[in-house]
């Protein structure tokens, strides 16, 4: 029993039943499924992170930001003041996360490419975009780049699904997406 | 039914009464050495893991 | 060597056992259970928090209850628990003296005040930062002191179970290999020296970091450092309640491993693999390859999963060909309708490992894959996964395992044998359906750790589907019904602890005295019968995991391109 020493002096040498040998060749052919299916969805899937990151100084990131709402502004969101940007199609964007807040709206074209850069200003912050569900990290100091393409229109909710403090339920922001 | 052992070379034998006709087999050695295991189970996660990990953070360039 | 005066023989189990390493055992898991009770109340309030109509909690005693839920369910509970589990499997499976037993006190004390000191920074409410206290977000110094503390602790009690080995060999209180259990521990030890040590290395200079000694730390290399105790911290878990499966079915049924080889490589795959899957939290983080993403978040090559799967078919497996060895022969699945369904140990240990490896199991092969954690990472699904491992997994086994050894330990009899039958299915069934609605939840993209996913206080807001609000509704209800489970467990075991009957010695043959049974003792495959229903059910998951897998890899082919 599995209390006791082995009764058998050497019991590396003992045959394994033809059961155990079928289910283990099974859930290693399983195993290597699985491993192959994450280099297989970078050749063949649409949705991959890339690695693109840099470090970064919080006040670089908020010029940029601020430089892209500047030129590309197109309204403000009702009576909240934040601009909504509508920066051109494949261009660089970006969002940055703050105590509480996402800044600014972005409007985006739909079927169109962007690189959308996330940065924090002070804590980690989480990016969910929803109803798409797509959930990435934000890093104060660090800088991630990813490219996307919307593929429908609407309106599109940022949540923050990374705790950051007592404000931490109220950090909403928003991506709009329309079509040409 | 469970003493017939066939194919286990030295069978119906007590631990140590068998002596020393037959060799541990060496994977078996190294299963029963709590140390040299305590050595790879945190070697390998330091080098592969922390060590890369941090490695790849460092490599991070700056913003141009 | 053992015919010490300091050794008592165990009426119930033959074993001999060492009287320090008795008291020690005890204390540890007694000290558990408190630590399971604080952490489940707490736990309790948090479910009825995020249970949208019921909002108990004011948002800054939700993030602080939910940081003191974190601490003591997912560190505290079983690291004291597993310290007891240590201790047992070393000096009483081993009929040794516990090595340094002062060092083993030092260790529990070390734990304890550790523990109490984080849990005063967290209550007195100015280190609301959660368990994984993300820098830069400042706790006090005390809240990092305290969990340093505590590592230290754990590290010197899994010394001390090291030691307990070598001099059990030296002494040769046991000739030939460890037993299976044993081993299955020294695995558990392995991982949490570890984890535990690099829990210490981080929160060392993040210590000296909140008192203006370190200005920066990184956040990148926090992560990286911190998960690796984090989730190792719940690899020390899997190792350990695997050991406990292995031990309850040798002492339910007398079992054999199907094969000594087979269970033992399993182990060692955990060792060398098992905690690479530290990186299933950076997935979705800045900067790291998709190398780096990629042998880490599948263990090189999944090789820790097809353990786990080993050991779902063996550790079934020996139950079946123990009870067919007895003659429940007829049929797939005699030999399990058979079984004790009304020993708590037995249906404890059941469930866990049914529940185990289908919601925790295939819920995080699923979220750990590099490209599916980007529709996973910090929604409701990660905790939906976690208390499909940590509480339907490890605390249920616990569970079934206390049923066994308190009695014995303590030679009383259960105060409360009916709540005790129906104990495991309450609390596995509701903290099971817990789990399910969280995973729902976090499907729809509800947040993690969020105080209010109605944004009623927020400049902009996001409409949940229903679906997603009635999903958090039952979530509050099933923890609820865990809730009472996780209470019956307790009072059970303090009661029996202060209360319980002294057991008569004649009428101590209750607990099936673990012989080593002539029929099924020795080892073999040759003298193994074949386990068909087993394999049967094997099949059954690995179907449903298959599917749920594929499942979601559609999920993310509909959501946003993304490169």
């Amino acid at each position: 029993m599995a209390i006791f020493p082995p009764v058998q002096r050497v019991w590396w040498n003992e045959p394994i039943e033809r059961t155990e040998i079928l289910w283990i060749t099974i859930s290693l052919v399983w195993a290597i499924i699985l491993f192959f299916m994450m280099p297989y969805w970078h050749l063949a899937g649409e949705q991959n992170l890339s690695n693109e990151a840099y470090k970064i100084r919080p006040e670089v990131f908020a010029e940029r930001t601020e430089a892209m709402a500047e030129k590309y502004t197109v309204r403000e969101e009702g009576d909240t003041g934040i601009p909504v940007v509508r920066p051109p199609a494949g261009s660089d964007i970006y969002m940055l996360g703050r105590l509480w807040e996402w800044w600014p709206i972005l409007e985006l074209e739909k079927d169109q490419t962007y690189r959308l850069h996330l940065s924090s200003m002070d804590y980690q912050h989480g990016f969910s975009l929803l109803p798409e569900n797509i959930n990435l990290q934000v890093h104060p100091d660090y800088e991630m780049v990813v490219t996307i393409k919307p593929n429908r229109a609407g309106e599109y909710s940022v949540v923050c699904n990374e705790y950051c403090g007592i404000g931490h339920h109220t950090m909403v922001g928003k991506i709009y997406v329309v079509d040409k | 039914m469970g003493d017939t052992e066939t194919g286990v070379p030295a069978p119906g034998t007590t631990p140590g009464s068998s002596g020393d006709e037959e060799p541990i087999p060496f994977m078996q050695q190294v299963l029963d050495n709590p140390f040299l295991l305590l050595f790879l189970g945190v070697a390998i996660p330091t080098v592969f893991y922390i060590i890369w990990g941090v490695m790849e953070v460092i490599a991070i360039p700056m913003t141009n | 060597m053992a015919n010490d005066a300091n050794f008592r023989t165990c009426p119930d189990t033959g074993f001999k056992i060492h009287l320090p390493a008795d008291r020690l055992i005890k204390w540890n898991a007694v000290t558990g259970v408190v630590f399971l009770l604080i952490g489940g109340i707490f736990g309790i309030a948090v479910a009825l928090t995020r249970w949208p109509t019921v909002h108990l909690l004011p948002a800054d005693m939700f993030y602080l209850v939910l940081t003191a839920h974190g601490f003591n369910a997912l560190l505290v509970w079983i690291i004291f628990f597993e310290m007891a589990i240590l201790y047992f499997a070393s000096s009483v499976l081993l009929g040794c003296r516990l090595a340094t037993p002062k060092w083993a006190w030092a260790a529990y004390a070390l734990m304890l005040i550790g523990a109490v000191v984080t849990n005063i920074a967290v209550l007195r409410g100015d280190s609301s930062v959660m368990f994984t206290s993300y820098v830069p977000m400042k706790a006090a110094p005390d809240f990092y002191l305290g969990i340093i503390v505590f590592a230290v602790g754990a590290l010197i009690g899994c010394f001390v179970f090291f030691g307990t080995l070598v001099i059990a060999k030296r002494e040769k209180t046991y000739e030939g290999s460890l037993p299976l259990v044993t081993f299955g521990a020294v695995t558990a030890a392995i991982i949490a020296v570890f984890t535990i040590g690099s829990g210490a290395v981080i929160l060392i200079p993040t210590l000296l970091w909140s008192v203006d000694l370190v200005a920066h730390i990184d956040t990148l290399m926090y992560k990286i450092v911190w998960w690796a105790l984090g989730h190792g911290s719940q690899q020390i878990n899997v190792a350990a309640q695997i050991a406990l499966w292995y031990a309850l079915a040798a002492i339910l049924f007398g079992a054999k491993p199907l094969s000594e080889k087979v269970s033992r490589t399993a182990f060692l795959l955990y060792i060398l693999f098992l905690q690479l899957a530290s990186a299933h939290h950076l997935l979705v983080d800045p900067g790291l390859s998709s190398e780096y993403k990629i042998f880490n978040t599948s263990y090189a090559l999944y090789l820790a999963v097809l353990a786990s799967m080993i050991h779902g078919l063996t550790v079934p497996g020996a139950v079946e060909a123990a009870q067919r060895k007895k003659g429940y022969n007829n049929g797939l699945f005699e030999w399990l309708r058979r079984a004790p369904w009304g020993n708590p140990s037995f249906s404890g240990f059941a469930l866990s490992l049914v529940l185990f490896g289908f919601l925790g199991g295939i819920s995080g092969v699923m979220m750990g894959t590099e490209q599916l954690n980007i529709i996973t990472h910090n929604t409701m699904y990660v905790p939906g996964h976690f208390h499909g491992t940590v509480v339907v997994g490890t605390t249920l086994t616990f569970m079934a395992f206390a049923y066994w050894v308190v009695p014995v330990l303590w030679q009383r009899e259960l105060v409360f044998p009916g709540l005790a039958k129906w104990q495991p299915y309450l609390f596995g069934i509701g903290m099971g359906l817990a789990s399910v609605f969280m995973m729902g939840a976090g499907t729809l993209g509800i947040p993690r750790r969020h105080w209010d996913i109605n944004f009623a206080d927020a400049v902009m807001s996001y409409d949940f589907p229903g679906a997603a609000y009635l999903m958090m509704g039952l979530n509050g209800l099933a923890a609820l019904i865990g809730g009472v489970g996780g209470a019956i467990f307790i009072l059970n075991m303090v009661g029996t602890i202060l209360w319980g009957k002294k057991k008569v010695k004649a009428a101590a043959a209750e607990e099936k005295a673990p012989e080593q049974p002539a029929a099924v003792s020795s080892y073999g495959n040759a003298g193994t019968l074949a386990v068909p229903g087993t394999f049967t059910l094997a099949m059954v998951f690995l179907v449903a995991f298959v599917l749920y897998y594929f499942v979601n890899w559609k999920y993310l082919a509909g959501v946003w391109p993304l490169s």
